[in-house]
C-alpha cells in the first residue's frame, strides 16, 4: 500500500489546530489568544483628529516668548512685539542691537527672518510648518498613550491612522462614568502657562473686547472658579508647560488637593528673573486658557516650583497631575468617530452569533449526512477541523474577532462544505459512469481541483482588496474569510482525501455507494 | 440521496428568453426602486449618531420623542424599537466634535425621567469619515471587479469574464433593490455583504465555467448551446446543494443575529438566492451572446498545446545535451 501522507498531514493539522485553539476557547493563562473586538467585549473606540494648524500657532507664540525673554535678558529695547497667525513682528529701537539679536535667530532652526530697516518679521519655513504639524500628531499619540498608561486601563491601543488621525481603543471601559473620565483625560490639552497680568489696564478688563486686548498685546482670559470674572494678561506667556519636569498631588492648609509642579533649570531661571523684576505684580497661573489663580508676587521665587489650586476632587487632581506630567497636547484634538459598546450588549452579540454559529452548523451537518451518508460525515469532519484551524491561526496571528468576523465564520461554514460537495459530485459521476472506486475517487479529486483553485484564488483576491480598502471591523472580516478559504481548500483537498485513502479497501470491498456516498439505489446495481 | 437525475441534460438555454426577460425586468425594477426610494444610509456613510438605549420596562417611545424634541441636537432624531420592546435606537444626523461634549452623556441627561435605562451603545461618525468611506467602498468594489475580470480572462477568456461581470452586477443590483425596497439600513456591514455576494456569485459562476471549459476541451460537441446546457446540468446538483448549505447559515444569521446584524444578513439572504439563480440561468447564457466561438477556442487551445509541446521538446533536447 502506498504511504498515506495525507492522513499524516491531517493528523498533524488537527493537533496543531486543537493545541492553539485551546487558549482562546478556555481562556487559559498560557498561549496566544484571539482578542475580541470592542463590539464583542464592550469598550470605547475613538478616532481622533488633530488640529495641526493650532500647533503652528503655538509654535509661533513660543518664538515670541523666546524673543521677549532674550531681549529683556540682554537689555535690547524693542517696540510693538506682537504675533499674527503665522509671524512674529517687532521693531528694534536701537539699530546697534541688530548684531546682538541676530545671534538669537542664528540658533533658531526653521525660521525665516525678514528685516526691513529695523522692523523684523519672523516666520516659519514651509518645511518647519510641515514638521510642526507632523510632530503635533506624533506628540499627541505619545502623550495620549502616556496618559492612558498611567490611568491604569488594561490594554489601551493608541495608534496613528492615516496621515494625521489617531485611533484610540479602550477595551477596559465598563461604565459610562469611566468612559467620561477617560475621555476627559485624553482630550485635556493640559497646557500650563504662566502669564503676567497687565496691571495698568487690568481694571478696565470688563469694558474691553478681545480685539482691543489683542491690539494692546494682551489677552482676556476667564477665571476658572468664579464665573464672569475675567483677567487681562499679556499675550506672550512668561513660560509654558514644556519646561515642566514634574507634577503631583499635594494638600494645602485646608487639606484640599492641589497640584504642585516643578520646572526645569531653564524654566526656573526665567521664572526667577521674572519674579525678581515684578515684585508686587500679579502672576496668572493659566491652565487650558483659564486662570486658576493670580497671586501677588511677594519676592523673587527661585527653585522653580509652583502650585495650582482649584476646587479639585482627589480623582480630578490625580487626572490633572497625570495630564501635566505626560505633557501638553501641542494641538487640540477632536472626535471624528466614536463607538462605545456596553459590555452587556457585547455579551448579547456574542450569544447571538454563537447561537447562529451552532444552529447553522447543526443544519449543515445534518444535511450533509442526510445527503451524502458517510461522505457527508467526512465532509463535516473537515469543516470542524476547518473551524479549529481558523481559530488557531487567528490566535497565532493575534487577530481580532469582531462581530462581522463572527458573521464571516458562520457564513464560512456554509461555504466550507462546498469544496467537498464539488468533489463528492464528481466522484458520484465517476461511479455512475462505472469507473472503479479507487479511480473514481482519484479522478473526482483531480477534476474538482481545478474549479476549486480557480474560484478560491479569485475570492482570495477579492478578500485582499477588501482588506486593503476596508476599515476596522471589515478588515477583521476579510482576514477571517481569507483564513477560512485557505483552510477549507486544505481540509477538502488534502484531509478528506486522506480519510478516503484510509478506508479505500473497505469502500472497494463493500461497494455500498449508498452508505459511503449517499447515492440512491437503482435497478441493476 | 440524489436530487438530480444524473444523465439528464436540461435545456436551460431553450427557455433563455424567459429568464432573460425576468432578469431584465427585475434588474430595471431594482434600479427604479433605488432611484426613487434611495437607501436609508447608516451613519457610517452620512455621519451622525446612533444611541441604543435599553429600559428595564417597556421603552416609553412617545415620552422619549417628547424629551428629545427639546434638544437642538436631536431635532431630526428618529426613535425606533430595536430587537425588543425594552430597547430603542435613537438616530440623529447630528454629531459632536468635542471629546467631552459627548452625545451619550447628553442623551443620558435628556432622557432622565423617562424611566430606568442603560445606554448600551453610542456610535458617532463625523461627516468627514462618512465621505471617505463612500469613496473607499466604491474603490474597493470597482477594484474587485477589475481583479475578477483579469483573473477570469487569464484563466478562461475575456468573453467569459465579461459575462461573469455582468452576472455579478445583475446580482448586486437586484439584491440592493430589495435592500432599498425594505428600507434596511445601508451600513459598512452592507458593503461587506456586497463584497461577499460578489465573491459568492463569482464562485458559483466559475464552477459552471469550469465545466464549460472541460466540455469544450474533452468533448467533440461543436454546438456551444448544447455544451452550456450540459455544463449547467452537470453542475446543477452542486450549485443547488451549496446554495442550500449557504442559505441555511445565512438564514440562521438572519434569525438569530438580530437587528444589529440586519444590514449584513438581509442582503446576504437575498444575494444567495439571486446569485444561485444567475449562475444557473444567466451567467453561462451570457457567454453565448458575447459571440463565443467553440471552434476558435479549440484552435487556440491546440496552438497553445502545440507550443508547449515544442517548448518541452526543446527543453528536453537541451537537458539531454547537458547530460
Amino acid at each position: 500500500m502506498k504511504f498515506n501522507y495525507r492522513i499524516i498531514i491531517f493528523a498533524i493539522s488537527i493537533i496543531f489546530a486543537i493545541v492553539y485553539s485551546v487558549p482562546s476557547i478556555f481562556q487559559t493563562k498560557w498561549g496566544p489568544k484571539v482578542t475580541l473586538g470592542l463590539d464583542l467585549q464592550g469598550g470605547l473606540h475613538l478616532l481622533l483628529g488633530v488640529k495641526t494648524d493650532e500647533a503652528v500657532v503655538s509654535r509661533v507664540k513660543s518664538i515670541a516668548s523666546s524673543v521677549k525673554h532674550y531681549t529683556e535678558h540682554n537689555e535690547i529695547l524693542v517696540d510693538s512685539l506682537g504675533v499674527t497667525a503665522s509671524t512674529v513682528e517687532f521693531t528694534l529701537l536701537d539699530h546697534d542691537d541688530a548684531k546682538n539679536i541676530s545671534k538669537l535667530f542664528a540658533d533658531m532652526k526653521g525660521v525665516k527672518v525678514d528685516i526691513k530697516g529695523d522692523s523684523y518679521t519672523v516666520s516659519l519655513t514651509p518645511e518647519e510648518i510641515a514638521k510642526t504639524k507632523q510632530q503635533a500628531v506624533t506628540q499627541a499619540i505619545e502623550t495620549i498613550r502616556n496618559r492612558l498608561d498611567q490611568f491604569g486601563l488594561s490594554e489601551p491601543v493608541v495608534a496613528r491612522q492615516g496621515q494625521d488621525n489617531i485611533l484610540v481603543e479602550l477595551p477596559g471601559i465598563k461604565t459610562q462614568a469611566e468612559e467620561q473620565r477617560a475621555r476627559e483625560l485624553i482630550s485635556r490639552s493640559a497646557k500650563l502657562e504662566l502669564m503676567a497680568v497687565d496691571e495698568g489696564r487690568g481694571a478696565r478688563v470688563s469694558t474691553l473686547t478681545p480685539l482691543d486686548a489683542s491690539n494692546m498685546g494682551d489677552e482676556i482670559l476667564p477665571d476658572a472658579q468664579m464665573e464672569g470674572v475675567k483677567h487681562l494678561v499679556h499675550e506672550i506667556p512668561i513660560l509654558d508647560g514644556g519646561m515642566l519636569t514634574d507634577a503631583r498631588v499635594e494638600f494645602d492648609k485646608n487639606n484640599r488637593p492641589v497640584i504642585s509642579f516643578t520646572l526645569n533649570s531653564e524654566g526656573a531661571q526665567i521664572f526667577g528673573d521674572f519674579t525678581a523684576k515684578n515684585v508686587g505684580n500679579h502672576l496668572a497661573i493659566v491652565l487650558d486658557g483659564k486662570v486658576y489663580s493670580a497671586p501677588v508676587i511677594n519676592e523673587r521665587i527661585g527653585g522653580g516650583s509652583g502650585q495650582i489650586s482649584g476646587n479639585y476632587t482627589m480623582e480630578g487632581a490625580q487626572d490633572l497631575a497625570i495630564a501635566l506630567r505626560s505633557g501638553a497636547l501641542l494641538a487640540p484634538i477632536y472626535v471624528m468617530e466614536k463607538r462605545s459598546v456596553g459590555p452587556s450588549l457585547g455579551a448579547d452579540s456574542i450569544r447571538a452569533s454563537l447561537l447562529a454559529l451552532v444552529s447553522g452548523f447543526g443544519l449543515v451537518v445534518l444535511f450533509m449526512i442526510f445527503y451524502y451518508g458517510l461522505a457527508g460525515v467526512i465532509a463535516n469532519l473537515a469543516v470542524v477541523v476547518n473551524l479549529f484551524i481558523i481559530l488557531a491561526l487567528m490566535s497565532l496571528m493575534g487577530a481580532t474577532l469582531t462581530l462581522p468576523g463572527m458573521a464571516g465564520i458562520v457564513l464560512h461554514i456554509g461555504l466550507a462544505v462546498d469544496a467537498n460537495i464539488i468533489i463528492n459530485e464528481r466522484i458520484r459521476e465517476g461511479f455512475r459512469a462505472g469507473v472503479p472506486t479507487r479511480r473514481a475517487i482519484a479522478e473526482g479529486y483531480s477534476k474538482a481541483m481545478r474549479a476549486i483553485l480557480d474560484s478560491n484564488i479569485t475570492q482570495l483576491l477579492a478578500c485582499t482588496i477588501l482588506y486593503v480598502y476596508g476599515t476596522g471591523a471589515i478588515k477583521g472580516f476579510a482576514v477571517t474569510l481569507s483564513i477560512g478559504l485557505l483552510a477549507s481548500m486544505f481540509t477538502a483537498i488534502v484531509c478528506s482525501y486522506g480519510i478516503y485513502e484510509l478506508f479505500m479497501h473497505r469502500i472497494e470491498e463493500s461497494k455500498n455507494y449508498t452508505l459511503w456516498f449517499g447515492m440512491s439505489r437503482r435497478k441493476g446495481v | 440521496m440524489e436530487l438530480f437525475k444524473e444523465d439528464k441534460v436540461y435545456n436551460f438555454l431553450g427557455k433563455g428568453k424567459i429568464f432573460f426577460v425576468a432578469s431584465f425586468i427585475l434588474f430595471f425594477l431594482a434600479i427604479a426602486i433605488v432611484a426613487t426610494k434611495g437607501f436609508s444610509f447608516g451613519i457610517d456613510f452620512t455621519g451622525g449618531s446612533v444611541v441604543q438605549v435599553k429600559y428595564t420596562q417597556t421603552a416609553p417611545i412617545d415620552k422619549i420623542r417628547e424629551s428629545l424634541q427639546k434638544s437642538k441636537l436631536f431635532e431630526h432624531a428618529m426613535v425606533t424599537e430595536f430587537g425588543s420592546p425594552q430597547e430603542v435606537v435613537i438616530k440623529t444626523p447630528s454629531s459632536t466634535v468635542g471629546v467631552n461634549n459627548d452625545i451619550g452623556d447628553m442623551t443620558k441627561e435628556i432622557l432622565k425621567g423617562t424611566g430606568d435605562f442603560e445606554i448600551r451603545r453610542v456610535d458617532m461618525v463625523g461627516p468627514q469619515v462618512g465621505g471617505e468611506l463612500r469613496v473607499k467602498g466604491l474603490t474597493a468594489f470597482l477594484l474587485t471587479l477589475m481583479a475578477i475580470m483579469a483573473t477570469v480572462t487569464f484563466r478562461y477568456e475575456w468573453r467569459f469574464a465579461l459575462a461573469a461581470i455582468i452576472a455579478i452586477v445583475h446580482d448586486i443590483v437586484i439584491t440592493f433593490g430589495f435592500v432599498s425596497y425594505f428600507g434596511v439600513d445601508f451600513n459598512i456591514e452592507s458593503v461587506a455583504a456586497l463584497l461577499m455576494i460578489l465573491g459568492y456569485s463569482i464562485h458559483d459562476t466559475i464552477i459552471v465555467y469550469d465545466r464549460v471549459r472541460e466540455h469544450i476541451e474533452e468533448s467533440k460537441e461543436t454546438d456551444f448551446v448544447q455544451i452550456i446546457n450540459e455544463a449547467v446540468s452537470r453542475t446543477q446538483s452542486r450549485t443547488t446543494l451549496t446554495s442550500l448549505t449557504v442559505f441555511f447559515v445565512v438564514l440562521t444569521l438572519f434569525i438569530f443575529g438580530g437587528d444589529i446584524m440586519m444590514s449584513f444578513s438581509f442582503p446576504m439572504l437575498i444575494g444567495v438566492i439571486v446569485g444561485t439563480y444567475s449562475s444557473i440561468f444567466v451567467a453561462a447564457q451570457l457567454v453565448v451572446w458575447t459571440g463565443f466561438s467553440v471552434a476558435d477556442y479549440r484552435q487556440r487551445m491546440a496552438k497553445k498545446v502545440k507550443m508547449r509541446a515544442e517548448r518541452d521538446k526543446m527543453r528536453s533536447q537541451f537537458e539531454g545535451g547537458v547530460v
